[in-house]
């Protein structure tokens, strides 16, 4: 599965990069589901970018850990959720040196998340590699209720906290690591578009 | 430019280089506050010349009874620093900008690095006020040639985190170690000779630390060069760049006013159009691309220069 291509959008539309081997200096790597895959690729453009490398694998239904383990990165750890890795990306953010590369692999929910966690430990937007694979479900947060839909694959979508029916924007909060979400029938309630799956 | 006449309250000398100047309200009112790393520009009326010449602010950007600026002789410059040396005295007016800060710190960094050299110690002052008020951990190197040079010594906290590296006494700094070992979220600031400033992004870089990390302020007084003329398409006219005149002064003189902020090549604000260009434009700005300098399409009168037959500016 090749890295997601966005269309263009407004520039408040995330766009991801790609990763881009830093060689063999200390790294910081977290993918989930089809990430893995991002990073094996990386690893076989320039292997030595495992050598002082820590990944954080969140499987989400795949099951790509073997073959990143194949790769011997210098510790594995595998999460089943965002949820449950977050203390230990925390550590390892507040342990690290500069220097230390940061590689972020899969969908925007883990990609936006893991990036505002970077960003809160002081680095800049710069400093962190990048890189869509898999399900471009959207992370969408209720501009009403302040509630955050994970997993959004429809526009518009019900808000899963108090039930608007939410019109999915491009509109992107860097902070929350959350689409913007706006009620789509505030006008004249009841008269919702038809609904359509997400095209990335 | 907003700038206010003030009255020059103390004039402190700080080595026998270097002399720190006090000014304040001449009604005893107070000063708009700063961010630490702001500079101000000093007019100087130097015979007929008018000079002015930026420096950054050293008191606490939260003390809003005066400004203080640390000079530095500069016995081979264009004359501003001599200026203040031998011809400013308390009890004078000044007209001195509003301050303008190009090198404030990223308060998102998780740890501030400071790294200054001679001179190059006067922004950081401020920021160290700052710093201190807002409880936000920093590590400060202060790298000078000899104690004379390093006035700062006196005006800096005597704190763990403040470290001093004289040339003299065979003290020099590692860059190497003090860079390799920061926190992950660390922002580093350099202020001071052009070879520093290029020695600690050439280390950061090969250490991995990324380009929004690094920060770094270097005022450049505008080099002397051959004079040479230019014609301003707008209004009409043609002036002639003197030997120790920069572009910008001479627009001034010919009452053409291009807006400026640092008058040092940093900020961007008097970036003027190039209509036409036989001949080479001398770059020597922090400001516009290697591509836009190449194109010769856009010149920072405040510091670039020209040698050939035609320049015709937008002004």
């Amino acid at each position: 599965m090749p890295s997601t291509l966005f269309s263009p959008s407004i520039p408040s539309r995330p766009v991801y990069a790609g990763l881009v081997s830093q060689g063999s200096a200390p790294a910081l790597m977290l993918a989930d589901a089809e990430g893995a895959l991002a990073l094996a690729d990386l690893a076989a453009r320039d292997p030595a970018v495992m050598a002082r490398a820590q990944l954080i694998y969140i499987p989400a239904g795949s099951d790509h850990a073997a073959r990143l383990q194949a790769l011997k990165p210098a510790q594995f750890h595998q999460a089943p959720s965002f949820a449950t890795a977050l203390p230990r990306l925390r550590k390892a953010l507040v342990d690290a040196h500069m220097g230390t590369a940061v590689y972020l692999a899969g969908t925007e929910g883990l990609i936006g998340q893991a990036l505002a966690e970077a960003l809160a430990a002081g680095l800049p937007l710069d400093a962190v590699q990048c890189e869509h694979r898999g399900s471009i479900a959207r992370r969408m947060q209720c501009v009403h209720c302040k509630g955050v839909t994970e997993n959004v694959t429809t526009d518009p979508f019900t808000c899963s906290h108090c039930g608007l029916t939410l019109f999915v924007r491009d509109h992107y909060s860097r902070r929350l690591a959350a689409f913007q979400g706006v009620c789509v029938d505030a006008e004249t309630p009841g008269e919702i578009p038809e609904t359509q799956e997400i095209r990335p | 430019m907003t700038a206010r006449l003030l009255r020059v309250a103390e004039v402190t000398p700080l080595s026998s280089l270097i002399t720190r100047f006090r000014f304040e309200c001449p009604d005893g009112g107070t000063l708009p506050l700063f961010s630490g790393g702001a500079h101000v520009v000093v007019e100087m009326p130097d015979d007929g010349v008018l000079r002015r010449n930026a420096y950054s602010l050293i008191s606490d950007p939260m003390d809003g009874s005066g400004y203080e600026i640390a000079v530095r002789r500069d016995d081979a410059g264009r004359g501003g620093s001599r200026f203040m040396h031998s011809r400013v005295a308390v009890g004078d007016t000044m007209r001195i900008g509003a301050p303008v800060n190009l090198f404030s710190l990223d308060l998102r960094a998780r740890k501030q690095l400071l790294i200054a050299g001679g001179i190059g110690i006067t922004p950081f002052l401020a920021q160290l006020r700052q710093l201190m008020r807002l409880q936000l951990p920093f590590e400060l190197h202060y790298a000078a040639r000899s104690r004379e040079d390093a006035a700062g010594l006196k005006l800096l906290p005597d704190l763990p985190q403040v470290h001093f590296h004289i040339s003299d006494e065979t003290r020099q700094v590692d860059l190497d170690a003090i860079l390799s070992c920061q926190p992950l979220g660390t922002h580093v600031y350099t202020c001071g000779p052009a070879g520093m400033i290029r020695a600690v992004e050439t280390v950061a870089t090969r250490l991995g630390w990324p380009k929004g990390a690094l920060h770094s302020e270097a005022f450049l007084a505008p080099p002397p060069g051959a004079a040479f003329q230019a014609k301003l398409a707008r209004s009409g006219k043609t002036i002639t760049v003197g030997p120790h005149q920069s572009l910008l002064e001479a627009l001034e003189a010919a009452d053409v006013d291009p807006p400026w902020l640092c008058r040092g090549g940093a900020c961007g604000q008097c970036e003027t159009a190039v209509l036409s260009c036989k001949g080479q434009i001398h770059h020597h700005d922090h400001w516009l691309s290697d591509a836009e300098k190449a194109s010769q399409t856009r010149i920072m009168p405040c510091v670039s220069r020209f040698q050939g037959d035609e320049l015709i500016l937008d002004r």
